[in-house]
Formats: C-alpha cells, structure tokens, sequence
C-alpha cells in the first residue's frame, strides 16, 4: 500500500512529487500542438476520437426526447455511414440515465455506456450522505459510469484526507457495477503542482479515471492540464502497475482540438492509452466536427453542417 | 493503421527558388568571382545539389572590403542614423514577410527540421533586425558615452548552425551601430545568406554596406587578414577562435568571438523533473546537437539520477528523427560528412573509455548524413565525451552528490559559455547561478535565445557578447580602450 | 656625525607575505641623479607562478565579497596611503626627479583614486548590467562578473599613479591581480604593497612582483591560469607578443587610455545573463 489514507501520508506522499514548472509545462504542451497529422494518420485519429467521445447533455433544459435523439446519435453518429463507430458514452445526469440506458439498449447501443455525474455535480457541495444517495441513485437506474466532483474546497483548504475518503466511499459504491470517473476541476485548482497532487489523490482513492473538468468552470481542459495529468497516469502505471484513463472535458470542440489531445497521449502517456478504456473526450458540438471532417476526408471536398445532424 | 502513426506531412518545397548558381554579393550586385571558381552545396539529408555558389579568394574578399568601406565613408556613415534604423526594420519585415520561403531554404540547406527553422531561426532573425533598428539613432544611449562612434568595416564569419539566425546576429546590430560588414557565411549553407542580400536589394539597402562572399575557411583567413578591416566578428570554434585571435595579435583589429562550449545541465534532486527532461532533451537534441550552448554534459543529483535517466530514455524514444521538411521531424540531418565523422570520432571514443552508450530504435534514411540520439551514462570527468565539444545530438551523464561538487563539476572546463540548472528552490537557483562559470545561465529552462538577451562566453569559449545592450557596444567605437 | 638613516629592503609581495625572489637575484635601481637607491628582487618565473597561485586562491573570496564590503577595502587602501603620503612623495622625488610638488600632486591623485573605484564597486551591477525584456515568460537579467585572475604591467610614470590607475579597477571588479611595477621605477610600487598589507586586504588578492618586464611579460602572456592582461607598461612589441602567446587561452587583453574610466573595470569583467520562467 502507497499511503494508508492518512492525512499524514497522504500529506507525505503528494509533497515528495516532483514540482512542475508551468512555463516548461506550458511550452511542452504548445510544441506537441504543432504535430501536423494529416492523411491515413488524420482518418485514424478522427475515428478513434469519435470512439473516445463521451457524448454529453447537461443541462436544466435537458429532456427524454432530448436526450433519446442524444442516444441515436451516439450509437449511428452519422446515419449515412454506418463506417463510423458509436462513442464511447452519453454522459447525462441522474434522472436521465434510465432514459438513456433504455433508449441505448433498444436501438442496439447496448455497448455504449451511459455515464452520470453524481456527488452534488458541479459544485460538491453536499453532505456525504447526499453524495452517497446521488450515486446510489445512479447506478440503481443503469449507469455504467460515475462521474464524480471532488471537494475542491476541502482540497484548498489542506483537507486531503477528507477529498481521500469521499472518493474512496463512492469507489466502494460503485462496487464492480460502475467505473469511477473523479473530476477534478482543474480551474479550480489553478496550478500545475494542484493538478498533480489532486491527480495523484484519485488515483490512490481508487479512481478508475481521471477527468478535467465539469464543463461549468473556466478554463477546462486546456492542453498543460492534460499533459500533466498525463504524466500523473503515466507514472501511476509505473508505480503501480495499473493503468488509469484520463478524460478531457470541457472546451474540446474541433477536430483540431481532438487530434491535439490524441498527441498529447500518444507522446506523454504513451499509445497504450490510445483507446476508449483509457482515454475519454467530454463534448458535445465536438463530435459534428469530427463528422465534418471525417466527410471531408472521405469525399476530398469541404462538409456543410446541412449534412450532419443536429443532436 | 492499428496505432497513431504521424502519416509523413512535407513542408512543400515549392515556395523556395533556388537558383542553379550564384555570385557572389560585392556592392550591392551578385558578381562572378574573379577567377571564377564555385563549389556546391547539398542538401545534407539525402546528398543531392542544391547550388553552386562562388568561391571568393583574396581578389574577391579585397573588392568587398573595399566596397564596404566606400559605403561606409561615403554612404552609411552619413546618414542620418533614423534612417539607418529605417533600413532595418525595412528589413526586418521583408524576413517576416518571405519567412517561409527562407525556412524552407534553411532546412534544405542544412538539415535542422523545418519545425526549427520556422518556429526558431528565421522569426528570431527577423526580431534580431526589429530589436536593432530601434538602436540605431539611440546609440548615446548604449552606455558607451554621449557620442558612440562606429568601427567602420566589419569582417565577419558565420558557422553552418543557424545560418540565418547568426547573419542576423551579426549583420543587425553592425549595421545599427553604422558600421558597413563583409560577411563569409559558411561553406556548407550559404543559400539563405545569399537569400539575404536579395533581402538587401528589395530593401533598397545602399550598395556595399552588406556584402556576401562565400567560400572555405580560406576565404574566411582572406577577411579575417584583409588589412583595411577593423573588426572581426566570428562564430565558431574555439580553434579557429584562438587563430584569429592570434592574426589580429598585431594589428588595431578589435573582434568579437562567439566559440564552443560543453554545457553542463545540472538537475537537482529537487527539480520539477518532467520539464528537466524536456529542458535536457531540448538542450542537447535541438539542432541535431548542432549548438555551441548545448547542453552537452548532464549532472544529475545522485538520488534522482535513476529516475532522470529512465524518465529521459522514454522520452528520448518519442525523438522522431528523419527528413527535415517532414513537419513533425525532431532531429534532422547531420549537416556534413566531416561532422557526421567528428561525431563519430569523439563518440567512439566514450566507448573505448568505458561509457555506457544508449539510443532509442529508430530507423535512419539511407542517404544522407545520420546520427541517431544518443547518450552515455556511466561517464566520468575525465572521459573525452565529458570534456571535448562534440557538436552533434551526443549526452554525456554524470552525477553529482552535493551542491557544491555539482558546481566544482560544472566549471572543471576550458569553455564557459552556457550552464542549465534545475531546482524548484529560488535561492539554491541564484545560487548555482552565482557559482557558474558561464555567459548565459538557463535555469528551469535551456536553449533560449532573445535578440534583448546578451550572449557571449567565459574563458575559451570567447570574447565580447552578442545581443542586448553589451552585445551592441562591440560594434562602437570605446573611448578609453587602446585600440594599439 | 649625523645619524645613518636605516634603508630599506625592497621585497615582492606575495599571498600577503614579503618574500625575496626564490631565485635570489635582485637588480640595481638608480635615482634621478645616479645615485643608488636600493636592490629590489628581480623576480623569475618561479615567483611569478606563487603569485598566481596565491591570487587564484583568493579569488573567490574577493570575488563573493560583498560589493559594500570590497568598497569599504578600497577606501581603506586610500586612508593608509594617505597617511603614508610623506613617504610616497619622497619615494617619487628621488626616484623620478620631480619637484615635491608635482610628486604630491600625483600621490593625492593616486589615493582619489582609490577613493573613486571604491566609489564604483556597489554601482556596477546597477549601471552596466540590464533586466533584459525578452520575449516570453522568463526574467532576464545582465549582471557583470569578475574575470579572474588579472596580470598589470604597471605604467613606468608617473610611477605610483600609473600602478594604482591600473591596480584599483581590477580589484574594484572583484578580481585578484599580479601587478608587475614598471621595471625602472617600481619602489613606490613596492611601498604601495606596504599600504595594502594594512589595509583589510586579503592576502593574495594582490600580489606585486618587481623585475625586468622583458623577462616576465611572455611567462605572463603564455600563463594558463592568467584571464586578462593590463599592459599599460608594455612597449607594443610587448603587447603584441603578449597577445600572440595569449590567444592560446583567449586572454583578455587590453591597454587603455591614461585616466580613470569604468571601462577599465568592465574590461576585466564578464557578463552573465541569468534565464527563468515566470510562472506557478
């Protein structure tokens, strides 16, 4: 065992990481967005981004019907081509995933999954006990996968073992019936060295996956902050041996943008994490590019979004 | 495809118009050399001919210099030096504007990835020309007295490295501190410098305040000797350096030199170590290694050296080596035959001693002059890979147990031009910093250039400093030194 | 009978001590009206590498010396000169046959001397070095360095004057320095010596060496461990060896014009630019 859960060792553990130097982070992340992928490169990475899209929908307005059209296109993203593969999941809140799981399973999506974001999403800001049902809740209607927040104030204020013990709850919840997302928020946390330790904290409370942000806070999922967070899976592995995803979300809406972050993993993580087990992109309007450009590539000449649906 | 493999994405040659030969740049016209000889130059990552180009000899070099000196007495020194200035930034922007174009020229002519040539050397030589322009009718300010006076005519000789980048950073700040220049760009990549004086001609630069010669380290031997020079300007090794410094021994010649280096790059055990792997990657790899700052000698504090090192192999792996016009290239071609076998030479001898050599797989083209990133560990002081420049993509580990040998260590050498240190403690940093026996300190980064930032080396690694304020006083005139 | 005055034996001065020449030689030195003055050591090479040897070793403590703490020791070198100015007058009357009054003027012009480098050793950094504006998120910064160690052939005459000028900005710099007195007119430069080894000056920081000049310049010029090189006492034949030997470790090599200028402190320096990020 790395740390016994303690405030103490946990502590101990996160303040013996190595630093990161932002301008360093900063200018790593910004030369790996110069790689120019074009051709068969580009055709692989647009559809292994589609496979890796978690599908997403959350919002006050968020409907049945909105959320049935969600599902059609997350299992057929583009009607016309039955070539491009269905997402990796829809991602919906709690009193959605019924509706979703359903709707996935009758129109042959039974292998996507259906992600809810639980534990008082976005803020956290609920008692444990609130936490607990919200999750429970979620995984009692179908979900696959549990989105959580962390406690970004009990993490700024040095209650690392609070944040530990949270997560560690909700891992057990989630049993062997859902994966654990944990979100960190990372623009709440502000720095690099927050975003490691923070990374690092999930890990070791038993994270399935590591994601960047709710979608709700800016900045979201910018290219340093996955580097780095990266990096953290990357040295988890080594450390431990277990692999654990990462899941960008937030401010992810081109092709371009998709293809930067397959970069990043394929050169920070490594292309072992080059697959929807281990790498997850949080969009929404992402996935239209991707078709977009997709059909560019297919047809060699520029896509209208006429051509693409809307949800 | 079953894995992200970067399909080849090829900077288009098309935009660059090599001509099939070229003169030489005396007085503002391309004229043939007088006894007519040329040599060619090639593309050094798969051997083919780019040009031909002049040869200058001592005929040659005599009209340029001359040249130079009729438009410094009756041209450049007299115009008022706004306009000076106004000629700079006409030049500055025309870099800007054909940066491209040059880029494209630049790694064909010398094998540096495309990625480098445009994102590093041609915008910093075109922000070179912006930064002295802005000098030029504020000479009085430079601290060099109320009435800064220009040298005359500047010999200056440039290596293969950045072509580009050192004719800008020896042609802008000569020419805003009203000095007209003859400059020898080196025999392997003369084509951006030759690029250049078109660059002079579209700028409506006045005849003879730029001149181009190319040629061989003889032609270089004509200028540095020239007797109507009144400064030299060279970058380049430290050999050559002394010998120039030992011609000039004898006459009123002032010079600048800018020599080797063996960079020691010091990682402490409290660095912030995933930007140390970069900063160590990109302090010896950038360039092919092709660097005199590189940082050649990697100190690592013993008890993270395991870590640093496993760390810098998996990174070193992602190093994708091949044709420099592929966008995604890290390390291009070895620039020459004789470097490929200096290279060689001095590495093989890391063997012979005992070092530990290591490189990631990584399959070399077949044509061309190739050398895979490499590094020894297991090196101590006293090996020839930890004391001579080897000038291409070759580490040298070492390790360290405390502060202070770490430093002992780092200065334990004949050069002093560049030190990297890595710590996540401010006053240990200015620490090191203090202790370094070097021009330039990058701490917490490597391998960053600014045309504001002075550079220039201790000890044999060279005299003077180029860029910023110190680097402009060497090209006016001193009121208390003796020039003899 | 009048009393016989004691005379005194002119010595070098190395690693703060007064030792002769190991090789036992010393060589005549006649006044302004031939007259025997005394027998300073001619120095050899020998004495020449203990002088290195002992500058080197107190480089860095000078060089780490506060800039306060180096001015405060320059201005000290000034109060004792000035308290010994009688016998510096004197020294330079029967040595240069000049008039007590031109030989005072000169002494006082070398303690203001001391008194005006004093002045520049904690202004340096502030008015030769630069923030350097580059673009991106590093701070830069220029600050001057000290060379090392620093050979002075003194100037012949003025004899005091033309050592101090060149001695004071090299040790204002930070540097250590072997100052080789003018070979006809060293005893004021000896004498000098005496002042600095009551000064608070760290023993090796200067070290003197009297001799013949011709002899010494090119052990100076080929000496690995010597940075830079004033040759205000070097005919330009000298010079030009001097350069020729001294390219083999680039050795700074300057002559300057007769008066005092920051330049001839900064020429003994180097410039060093620091990088680093600006970030969290």
């Amino acid at each position: 065992m790395i740390v016994d859960g303690s405030e103490v060792s946990l502590k101990k553990f996160l303040s013996d990481l190595p630093p990161v130097d932002q301008v360093g982070a900063e200018a790593r992340a910004s030369m790996l967005a110069t790689r120019s992928i074009k051709t068969t490169s580009k055709a692989w990475a647009i559809d292994m981004a589609i496979s890796m899209v978690d599908l997403t929908t959350l919002e006050g307005a968020d409907s049945a019907g909105k959320v049935k059209a969600l599902c059609a296109k997350a299992v057929r993203p583009d009607p016309t081509d039955l070539t491009v593969p269905s997402v990796g999941a829809i991602c919906v809140y709690n009193d959605m995933v019924k509706i979703a799981r359903t709707e996935l399973d009758a129109i042959g999506g039974g292998d996507v999954a259906v992600a809810a974001v639980a534990t008082a999403f976005p803020s956290g800001r609920a008692t444990l006990t609130v936490k607990k049902l919200d999750t429970q809740d979620a995984i009692d209607a179908g979900a696959n996968e549990i989105d959580m927040v962390i406690d970004r104030g009990a993490f700024l204020s040095g209650h690392l073992g609070e944040v530990f013990d949270q997560i560690k709850v909700i891992k057990e919840l989630c049993g062997n019936k859902a994966h654990l997302k944990v979100i960190l928020e990372t623009g709440e946390l502000v720095t690099y060295d927050n975003v490691r330790k923070a990374s690092y904290l999930a890990m070791l409370a038993g994270a399935d996956f590591i994601k960047t942000s709710t979608g709700k806070v800016a900045p979201a999922a910018t290219a340093p902050v996955v580097l780095v967070m990266l990096e953290a899976v990357r040295d988890y592995f080594a450390l431990t041996g277990t692999r654990i995803g990462v899941k960008p979300a937030g401010g992810i809406r081109t092709t371009k943008d998709a293809i930067k972050q397959l970069v990043l993993v394929n050169e920070t993580a490594g292309s072992e994490w080059l697959k929807p087990s281990l790498f997850r992109i949080g969009a929404s309007a992402l996935l239209n590019d991707l078709l977009m450009q997709r059909m560019k590539l297919r047809t060699g000449h520029y896509a209208s979004a006429n051509y693409v649906t809307m949800d | 495809m079953s894995s992200f493999e970067y399909a080849s994405a090829p900077e288009s040659k098309a935009i660059a118009n090599i001509a099939s030969s070229y003169g030489l740049f005396i007085g503002g016209k391309f004229v043939e050399p007088k006894k007519g000889k040329s040599f060619n130059t090639i593309n050094p990552a798969n051997e083919e001919l780019l040009s031909k180009v002049g040869y200058a000899d001592k005929l040659d070099i005599d009209l340029a210099v001359k040249s130079a000196r009729s438009a410094f007495t009756k041209v450049w020194s007299k115009l008022p030096a706004k306009e000076r200035g106004k000629y700079l930034y006409r030049i500055a922007r025309i870099l800007q504007e054909r940066a491209r174009e040059f880029a494209v020229v630049e790694t064909l002519d010398n094998g540096k990835p495309i990625r480098e040539s445009r994102d590093t050397d041609i915008p910093l030589a075109a922000a070179h020309f912006f930064y002295h322009a802005g000098w030029a009718d504020k000479l009085e300010y430079a601290g060099v007295g109320n009435k800064p006076k220009p040298l005359g005519v500047v010999g200056q000789i440039i290596p293969w490295n950045f072509p580009l980048l050192m004719l800008a950073w020896k042609i802008a700040p000569a020419l805003a501190a009203g000095n007209t220049v003859v400059l020898k760009p080196a025999e392997t990549t003369p084509l951006t410098a030759l690029l250049f004086a078109q660059v002079c001609q579209q700028a409506g630069l006045p005849e003879g305040v730029v001149n181009i010669v190319t040629g061989d380290g003889i032609t270089g031997a004509a200028l540095v000797n020239h007797p109507d020079i009144n400064k030299i300007a060279f970058t380049g090794s430290t050999e050559v350096g002394k010998a120039i410094a030992r011609s000039i021994s004898a006459t009123k010649k002032s010079a600048t030199l800018e020599l080797g280096g063996k960079a020691a790059n010091i990682v402490f055990d409290d660095a912030a170590i995933d930007e140390a792997v970069e900063g160590i990657v990109n302090g010896i790899f950038f360039n092919q290694g092709h660097v005199c700052c590189a940082g050649s000698r990697l100190l690592i504090q013993e008890n993270v050296s395991d870590e640093v090192i496993e760390k810098l192999k998996k990174r070193m792996s992602l190093i994708r080596v091949g044709d420099p016009m592929d966008k995604n290239t890290d390390l291009g071609a070895i620039n020459s035959k004789e470097q490929l076998k200096r290279i060689h030479e001095i590495s093989n001898t890391g063997d012979a001693e005992g070092a530990n050599r290591w490189s990631p797989e990584c399959k070399l083209p077949t044509k061309g002059y190739w050398y895979p990133p490499t590094i020894f560990t297991g090196v101590s002081q006293s090996h020839r890979i930890a004391r001579d420049e080897i000038f291409g993509p070759v580490l040298s580990v070492l390790t360290f147990r405390t502060p202070a040998e770490g430093i002992e260590k780092a200065n334990n050498s004949m050069y002093g031009l560049s030190a990297g240190i890595w710590s996540d403690k401010g006053a240990k940093i200015l620490w090191a910093a203090k202790q370094l026996k070097a021009g330039v300190i990058w701490a917490n980064t490597f391998n960053k250039f600014d045309p504001a930032s002075p550079f220039g080396g201790y000890k044999e690694s060279g005299w003077g400093r180029e860029g910023g304020r110190h680097g402009l006083a060497g090209y006016l005139a001193s009121d208390a030194k003796v020039s003899k | 009978m009048s009393r016989l005055d004691i005379n005194k034996t002119y010595k070098l001065f190395i690693a703060g001590a007064f030792p002769r020449s190991e090789s036992g030689r010393v060589y005549e030195i006649k006044g302004a009206y031939k007259k025997f003055i005394a027998n300073p050591a001619m120095a050899s090479r020998k004495d020449l590498r203990d002088a290195v040897v002992a500058a080197k070793a107190a480089q860095s403590g000078w060089a780490n010396a506060t800039a306060f703490n180096r001015g405060q020791i320059l201005y000290r070198i000034a109060e004792i000169m000035q308290g010994r100015s009688e016998q510096f007058v004197d020294e330079i009357c029967a040595l240069e046959g000049v008039s007590n009054k031109a030989a005072k003027t000169q002494v006082d012009e070398a303690i203001d001397t001391w008194v005006w480098y004093s002045g520049w050793c904690d202004k340096l950094s502030s008015v030769t070095g630069s923030l350097n504006p580059v673009s991106g998120p590093f701070y830069n910064f220029t600050t001057p360095e000290p060379l090392g160690v620093v050979a002075v052939f003194a100037e012949s005459k003025p004899s005091l004057l033309g050592a101090v000028r060149t001695l004071a900005p090299v040790l204002a710099g930070g540097n250590t320095a072997v100052l080789i007195a003018s070979e006809s007119y060293p005893l004021p430069v000896i004498t000098l010596s005496e002042a600095l080894a009551t000064s608070d000056l760290p023993a090796g920081v200067v070290n003197i060496l009297t001799g013949k000049t011709a002899e010494l310049a090119p052990w100076v010029g080929s000496h690995m461990e010597i940075d830079g090189v004033d040759v205000a006492g070097l005919s330009k034949k000298q010079e030009e060896e001097l350069k020729l030997v001294g390219a083999d470790n680039l050795k700074r090599v300057f002559r300057f014009t007769p008066s005092n200028h920051p330049e001839r402190i900064l020429g003994f320096m180097e410039q060093k630019t620091v990088w680093h990020p600006i970030g969290l």
